[in-house]
């Protein structure tokens, strides 16, 4: 195999990926962890924009990296998480664990190895398959025309799914809570000068004194 | 342009008869030569542009508040932005104990680098761009969303209370105003059918001149993107993450000397960028206003391209510069309540609006790719 420049940058950014997915579950510092996964999210956007994805590694990092992770650090950062604590009871769960990796690992290889699969599986396979396009194809355009064409009932399901959960999670956070107080702006900004001001007709201690005397 | 500068060193090697000596050592890079060349031609005029852009800042400030600015290094003080460069690189780096030293090292670099980053596919003018590529557009947005990771690793590195308000504050700002922004934009995408930034500016070519540029039929998705701008620049009036009067200087609290510098780099060059990216999505990038005017089309068509998107970026920023002479800072809640409830759902509608418009004969905008 010719060891072209993109081959390299292919190794480049996945070996960048193992490793900071590696960090992501290994490093103690929880926000040492989120930004190893923004890291990881990084090199996968590379690796898409090699096969020619260009609009999928886009909106990976758009939408994971400039907006997910970030609200996931939002709150990383102002928990305080005691390590101690999250230790305890790790061997007695650690059985458990560890029937799931194994389970999720024949998975994943059976996947990866199955011929359906793009590439000729995990035996000498070159991943020939990537077709490379002219400089104008637009990937962008041609994602857009089979979403909602060939498989737009798979997109409109996952779109209502996402529907739903925005509506439980605003109505499982939105409860009306006794006390507290917000602020009514159309109450605000149809206040009128009556509402707030009084105008009292005080007479001067000058006058008082001239009248008095 | 590039067969002119291989002509010249040709010609200059030629002199002393080395050229195909030379030319075998560079033409295996020669590619990568010229493409930092051109980087270099966009990053240093932009650094220019940066420092004379705080210089800019402190003079028409000064004048609208009444007052004369910066007027004592050089000539009505030209030199301030050189002096205040030297000065802050002369000044000592304080790293504060128990912060996290690589990541407060790093911050101000993740804050530079995407703001940098972006200006590789802008296009100056007609077939002036580093990167011509068919989702520029898309890459903008995804580099200009980067940006925030730098100022909230700088608030969380600084292990100080101001800086980590206002790295709250900033994340959940630059996270809500990126959403009326896209919206903005995908509004600016349906009009042209295209995600690369030339075909956009390509799309806003017609005969009426500046009555053709997309503002006219997205005129609320244009303020509605400035508006986007401003706040994702973390500038006033939606300077909260700075905030000086309640937490000091926000998130770069504790920075000094080139730390600082770059947060400052960055927020300049951010602003600059917004003000290109308005230029081209909405007010005809290098296209002459006047075109297809008779006569005054005619003679205005012979100014170069470069020279309109560089009036109209400036014009652009004299704005975000008008905007913190005049107004007061929002305050937090306000914010929030501006971009959830009155910006996105305003864009919402009316991408549908520009949809439905789109399938009506009133649609006068020819699309590129037809």
């Amino acid at each position: 195999m010719a060891m072209n420049v993109e081959t390299l940058m292919f190794y480049l950014l996945s070996a960048m990926a193992v490793l900071a997915a590696l960090q992501v579950i290994t490093s103690r510092n929880p926000v040492h962890a989120a930004l190893f996964l923004v890291l990881t999210f990084f090199s996968m956007a590379g690796v898409w924009l090699l096969l020619e994805a260009e609009f999928l590694a886009l909106a990976l990092i758009l939408v994971y990296v400039g907006a997910v992770m970030v609200l996931f650090l939002f709150v990383v950062m102002m928990l305080d998480i005691n390590l101690e604590r999250l230790r305890v009871g790790f061997w007695k769960w650690f059985p458990f664990a560890a029937v799931l990796a194994v389970v999720l690992l024949v998975e994943m290889v059976m996947v990866l190895g199955s011929a359906k699969t793009a590439g000729t599986g995990m035996t000498g396979g070159t991943g020939a398959h990537v077709i490379t396009h002219a400089a104008n194809y637009s990937n962008t355009k041609e994602l857009g025309r089979l979403i909602y064409t060939e498989y737009v009932y798979a997109f409109e399901l996952a779109a209502v799914l996402l529907l739903v959960a925005i509506i439980a999670a605003i109505a499982l956070t939105h409860r009306h809570r006794a006390g507290t107080k917000s602020q009514v702006h159309a109450a605000q900004i149809q206040v009128k000068r009556n509402d707030r001001v009084r105008l009292v007709s005080v007479t001067s201690v000058a006058k008082a004194e001239t009248a008095k005397k | 342009m590039e067969a002119q500068v291989i002509q010249f060193f040709q010609w200059f090697w030629n002199l002393f008869g080395l050229w195909d000596l030379v030319w075998s050592f560079v033409a295996p890079a020669w590619p990568l030569i010229w493409t930092l060349v051109k980087i270099i031609a966009i990053v240093a005029p932009l650094m220019i542009g940066v420092a004379y852009f705080t210089y800019a800042e402190r003079k028409i400030l000064a004048y609208m508040q009444v007052r004369v600015g910066p007027n004592r290094v050089g000539y009505y003080g030209l030199l301030q932005p050189i002096a205040d460069g030297i000065k802050l690189m002369f000044k000592e780096l304080i790293v504060p104990i128990r912060s996290n030293k690589f990541l407060f090292a790093i911050s101000p670099v993740i804050v530079l680098a995407p703001a940098l980053a972006a200006w590789s596919v802008v296009p100056f003018s007609n077939g002036m761009v580093l990167a011509n590529i068919n989702a520029g557009l898309l890459f903008i947005l995804s580099m200009t969303s980067i940006g925030v990771y730098g100022v909230i690793i700088a608030g969380w590195a600084s292990n100080s209370k101001y800086a980590f308000l206002g790295a709250m504050r900033s994340a959940a700002q630059m996270v809500s105003y990126e959403l009326p922004m896209g919206f903005a934009l995908v509004c600016v995408l349906l009009a042209a059918q295209s995600m690369n930034l030339t075909d956009i500016v390509n799309g806003q070519q017609t005969n009426a001149g500046l009555f053709g540029w997309y503002f006219v039929p997205l005129f609320p998705m244009f303020i509605v993107y400035f508006i986007a701008g401003v706040a994702e620049t973390n500038r006033a009036p939606f300077d909260v993450a700075e905030g000086e009067s309640e937490i000091v200087a926000g998130f770069h609290v504790e920075y000094s000397g080139m730390g600082f510098a770059l947060f400052f780099l960055g927020e300049y060059a951010n602003m600059i960028l917004i003000g290109g990216l308005t230029t081209l999505f909405f007010l005809g990038g290098w296209l002459n206003p006047f075109h297809g005017w008779g006569v005054i089309g005619v003679y205005t068509d012979m100014v170069p391209g470069l020279i309109w998107m560089l009036g109209k970026m400036f014009f652009i920023l004299f704005m975000f510069l008008w905007f913190r002479a005049t107004f007061p800072r929002y305050r937090y809640d306000q914010l929030m309540r501006l971009g959830w409830k009155i910006l996105i759902p305003f864009t919402l509608i009316w991408v549908v609006v520009v949809a439905a418009w789109m399938q009506t004969p009133y649609w006068v905008w020819s699309s590129v790719q037809g």
